[in-house]
């Protein structure tokens, strides 16, 4: 003779294996839609292979503190965010090749997104905007880039005002040199805000692009 | 005799306060014309001070130098510049002298303080070649009552290339390799003052090849010497009417 107590024991026991059985199924079921819902927002286009297109580089050289202006020929990417992180791309990766006049290590890898954003107008105390007859926010009006650096290409940069100062000028000048709608450019650093890039060139501030090459050539 | 004798007598009580008229009235009169003229002191020496803020210090050690540090290496040039400097019959104010913590709001009211005439924020790199003078990269503007302390140099930016301009010419003069830019430094752009950053790296000769190393001190006293020269003419400038 069973005791009742056990009967409904192993009757409750029953109930719960069954719940937890239907409970683990409709997890799975989610699981499953989830999976499938990621795969359809992926793409299924293959890839183009972009033309190939004239880019002009501002590269530093730290042994004279100056901009050289160089021409390569790159596959762009039609949109104007991609296609300035492709061209940035390029600048650091010259920085980070062996014989390089400006050696910077990180290559193409340190600019994690370039935001193109409609230029909130002259800045204090900077300048104002050289686009002429285009107005702040409009269709045409000039932009303002945010690059945002990753946080290994900062830590491992040279310190110094010179060194800084000349990344900063030569990425400045190549986004305006390529995409003349970019008048101001803000920094980032693994997208924060962050006081210097090395110790010294200041990244709080927003450098007016067309700024960007040194004022003074060198002396020697 | 008698008469005369008389006459006397009676003239003498009038004497008294014939001379205290007397010496009233000069008195009165000296009033009105003020004391006499004495010799003019010599005018005051005009005064010229100068801000030595030698970078970085404390938990901020700055750029790798060798086996040195960039707070170490501005400290000395801060030390032997003031010394060259005080010999010379210049007044110099220094942000640090020790190896202490200082941010680059406390550099620039330390040297907004002292009302200086000449500003130099002292640094050391060893990328590149030779002598860096920056100057603050913000347009000129014109001096307000009241200006944005993270851009209080606009004010000064005209005066700020001109002390680099006299210091580019002496360094050129004692031989050594200058470049010449603009950059954004915090603690330069908030200083109320003719401020240039200057940075030392060591000398390159053909190939890159080090010539003079900032460990050189040979180098170092040449470089002491020649920002003194260049100190010292700002100061010649500065006076001339």
């Amino acid at each position: 003779m069973i005791a009742r107590h056990q009967t409904i024991l192993f009757t409750v026991l029953v109930a719960a294996s069954a719940g937890m059985g239907v409970a683990l199924w409709n997890q799975l079921e989610h699981a499953h839609q989830r999976l499938l819902a990621g795969e359809d927002s992926a793409s299924t286009k293959a890839p183009e292979v972009a033309p190939a297109e004239q880019a002009t580089l501002l590269v530093a050289n730290d042994n004279d503190n100056s901009l050289i202006t160089e021409t390569q020929s790159l596959p762009l990417p039609q949109d104007a965010e991609s296609r300035a992180r492709v061209i940035l791309g390029k600048l650091l990766d010259l920085y980070a090749a062996s014989e390089s006049t400006h050696p910077v290590s990180g290559g193409a890898a340190s600019v994690a997104q370039v935001f193109l954003l409609p230029a909130p107008g002259p800045d204090t105390g900077t300048g104002e905007s050289k686009l002429a007859d285009s107005k702040p926010g409009s269709a045409n009006g000039p932009q303002l880039a945010v690059v945002n650096l990753t946080g290994s290409f900062a830590a491992s940069h040279p310190s110094g005002i010179e060194v800084e100062t000349l990344t900063i000028q030569s990425i400045c000048a190549t986004l305006h040199a390529n995409l003349p709608r970019v008048t101001e450019v803000r920094f980032l650093v693994d997208g924060h805000s962050r006081a210097t890039l090395a110790g010294h060139a200041d990244l709080t501030r927003t450098y007016l692009a067309s700024d960007a090459v040194p004022a003074a050539g060198p002396h020697s | 005799m008698l008469q005369e004798s008389r006459t006397s007598r009676t003239k003498s009580p009038r004497r008294p306060i014939a001379a205290s008229v007397l010496l009233l009235a000069t008195t009165f009169s000296a009033a009105q014309s003020g004391p006499a003229p004495q010799p003019a002191p010599p005018p005051p020496a005009p005064r010229f001070v100068v801000v030595l803020d030698a970078s970085h210090g404390g938990d901020d050690t700055g750029g790798r130098i060798g086996d040195a540090q960039e707070k170490a290496f501005t400290l000395a040039l801060s030390v032997r510049l003031r010394s060259l400097l005080g010999a010379r019959g210049i007044q110099v104010i220094t942000t640090r002298e020790s190896d202490t913590n200082l941010d680059a709001n406390r550099r620039a009211e330390i040297t907004n303080h002292a009302n200086a005439q000449a500003c130099l924020s002292l640094h050391a790199s060893e990328t590149g070649s030779g002598i860096h003078l920056f100057a603050s990269s913000l347009a000129p503007a014109a001096s307000g009552r009241l200006s944005a302390w993270k851009t209080a140099q606009a004010a000064w930016v005209t005066r700020s290339l001109a002390l680099a301009g006299v210091v580019n010419s002496v360094l050129l003069h004692a031989d050594l390799p200058v470049s010449l830019g603009r950059t954004t430094l915090a603690t330069i752009d908030s200083m109320t003052c003719p401020a240039i950053a200057l940075e030392v790296s060591p000398t390159r000769g053909p190939g890159n090849a080090i010539t003079a190393g900032l460990d050189d001190p040979a180098y170092q006293a040449r470089v002491a010497e020649a920002l003194a020269a260049a100190l010292l003419e700002w100061k010649t400038e500065v006076h001339q009417p």
